[in-house]
């Protein structure tokens, strides 16, 4: 077993649908894919996101893409157009998850 | 098989990209998406000044400049430009053609039936609650505030527009991904029943409906080798009637079509992925089959779809307070230590004023504003410099104008080694909220006229 940044074996993108960000996490090679369902789960999540995000995480699964769907919840400050923050719809929360600290 | 180039993901995306998707190669479609949330309620206070305005004025003079190829090329163009204005905005493209020396070469169609700002009270008053899809509410609690309410249409209006002869079809707000699958359905001949055609058409259009995040913008994987984004192509939807896709761009242009970048795009911006929810059809995207079919070339099928909701969906803009945000640029040593002693200063000012905020926000930016205090780390004493940017936001705009009036005087009256940008003080600015809200599908029509431009 060796930790890793999930920089090193996964991509991501994010965007906002209200008050709400969705995180995609795509496995870089499909034989990772297993290591993100087992390690990334949506209470991991919601504890790396605790600062940002204010309400639940919800995880979906997409092994037709190697992916993970993550919505957390009460997460952009009241939303796109209310919210006070630089990343007001949450286009670099992908890359903030990517900082989480995985074993493989 | 068809040609669907996308050239817009956004009111306010390259000038430029329309005219290149036109003269690229060949194409049988252009389709531009113009409406984010946020457009519809700045349209909605153009409308209220002037009967003659709000709609997306980019798209009569894109038409004016791709007149040519449209015409000479019989190229069909679908976008939603036409805000809370599409009459308007097809007599404005009817106007463009005409000054292109192309008039009466063609039919414009018009999609209207969207709008339902004037008709809230009558439905709220048949016990049509459109009550607040996140949170419950009903939506009697911001009434008075309302500033725009659209019904998100499907794809089959647009169609009918093509069906009618229609070269270029302008809408108020559908689904983004409307735009690509009327095209499908009009020429195809799809049904509404074609549950997994249909959804194939949704996935098709919600890779493109983003522009060139399809093809190599804003794309995590390897970013640095993705050659020649300057001059980056935009996407194009290659369909086939069983309801096979390819993605794909103009030879000679730069960016990149890989699994890998369309993949990403297809995990923007979506719920839950079992149920893609649209009004022509539900999508289910744990069923698509995606692979790399040749250079800049990725394709996809297998797409399974359900029948579409009862229900369409509303997007409501309400006005909710308002908002301002100043910065300073604090330079090393030890820029964030000052940074933070400023905002502190700040703030205490802003409490001896006796300033009542709903909210006040600070930032470091070049230390935490992306991500956080948590998981930004610590910033080096040794950073070059950090920008304090502070904002607020509250139902009094007396408090929040007064605001503005505290963050230039730290230039002198504060911390050291500051400077700030010029432009003058921060602006304040009307907050917009928006109220997502369910409707019947039997309480909205859909209303199409085609006319000779």
């Amino acid at each position: 077993m060796a930790r890793v940044k999930l920089r090193e074996i996964a991509h991501a993108r994010s965007g906002d649908k209200g008050d709400c960000t969705n995180i995609g996490l795509i496995a870089l090679r499909p034989e990772d894919y297993p290591v993100l369902v087992r390690e990334v789960t949506a209470e991991r999540v919601k504890e790396h996101f605790r600062e940002l995000c204010q309400g639940r995480v919800e995880r979906f699964e997409l092994p037709n893409l190697g992916a993970l769907n993550f919505l957390l919840y009460e997460a952009l400050d009241g939303g796109g157009t209310v919210s006070l923050r630089t990343d007001a719809q949450g286009k670099t929360f992908s890359a903030a998850l990517l900082r989480m600290v995985v074993e493989v | 098989m068809i040609r669907i180039a996308n050239a817009q993901g956004f009111w306010g995306d390259s000038l430029e990209a329309p005219l290149e998707q036109l003269r690229g190669g060949p194409i049988d479609y252009l389709t531009l998406d113009y409406l984010a949330e946020v457009t519809m309620s700045i349209l909605q206070k153009q409308f209220a000044r002037d009967p003659q305005a709000g709609y997306a004025r980019d798209f009569p003079q894109m038409i004016e400049r791709g007149a040519k190829e449209i015409v000479e090329r019989g190229v069909k163009v679908v976008a939603n430009a036409g805000g809370v204005n599409p009459e308007t905005c097809g007599e404005a493209v009817a106007a463009a053609l005409g000054r292109a020396g192309y008039k009466g070469r063609l039919k414009i169609g018009v999609v209207t039936g969207d709008n339902i700002l004037g008709r809230l009270d009558d439905l709220m008053a048949r016990g049509i609650e459109l009550r607040n899809m996140d949170t419950g509410a009903a939506l009697e609690s911001i009434r008075a505030r309302v500033r725009s309410a659209n019904v998100y249409l499907g794809a089959f209006p647009i169609a009918e527009a093509l069906g009618a002869g229609a070269q270029i079809v302008v809408t108020g707000r559908c689904s983004d991904v409307a735009l690509s699958l009327g095209p499908t359905i009009h020429e195809f001949g799809w049904k509404r029943d074609d549950w997994d055609l249909l959804a194939a058409g949704v996935v098709g259009g919600h890779v493109v409906e983003c522009g060139a995040q399809a093809t190599g913008g804003n794309c995590q994987v390897d970013w640095e080798t993705i050659p020649d984004l300057a001059g980056i192509g935009y996407p194009i939807l290659e369909a086939e009637p069983d309801g096979r896709f390819a993605i794909t761009k103009h030879l000679g242009t730069g960016g990149r079509v890989t699994v890998a970048g369309v993949t990403e795009q297809l995990v923007y911006e979506i719920g839950d992925p079992r149920a893609y929810i649209t009004p022509d059809v539900i999508a289910d995207f744990t069923t698509i089959q995606l692979s790399q079919a040749g250079k800049d070339r990725v394709q996809f099928w297998g797409v399974k779809g359900r029948p579409a909701t009862e229900l369409y969906k509303v997007s409501i803009s309400y006005s909710a307070g308002f908002k301002a945000a100043g910065t300073m640029t604090y330079g090393w040593p030890d820029a964030v230590k000052k940074a933070r002693a400023a905002d502190g200063i700040l703030r205490t000012r802003l409490e001896r004023l006796g300033l009542r905020f709903s909210a006040i926000h600070s930032e470091y930016v070049g230390a935490n504003a992306c991500h956080g205090d948590l998981l930004s780390g610590e910033a080096s004493p040794d950073i070059a410099e950090v920008t304090l940017r502070v904002g607020v936001r509250g139902d009094d705009a007396g408090a929040v104008e007064r605001f503005t009036r505290e963050i230039a005087p730290l230039a002198l009256n504060g911390p050291p080694v500051v400077t700030y940008p010029s432009g003058g003080k921060p602006k304040v600015e009307e907050v917009v909220a928006y109220w997502p809200a369910l409707i019947p599908k039997s309480e909205v029509a859909a209303r199409v006229t085609v006319k000779e431009s």
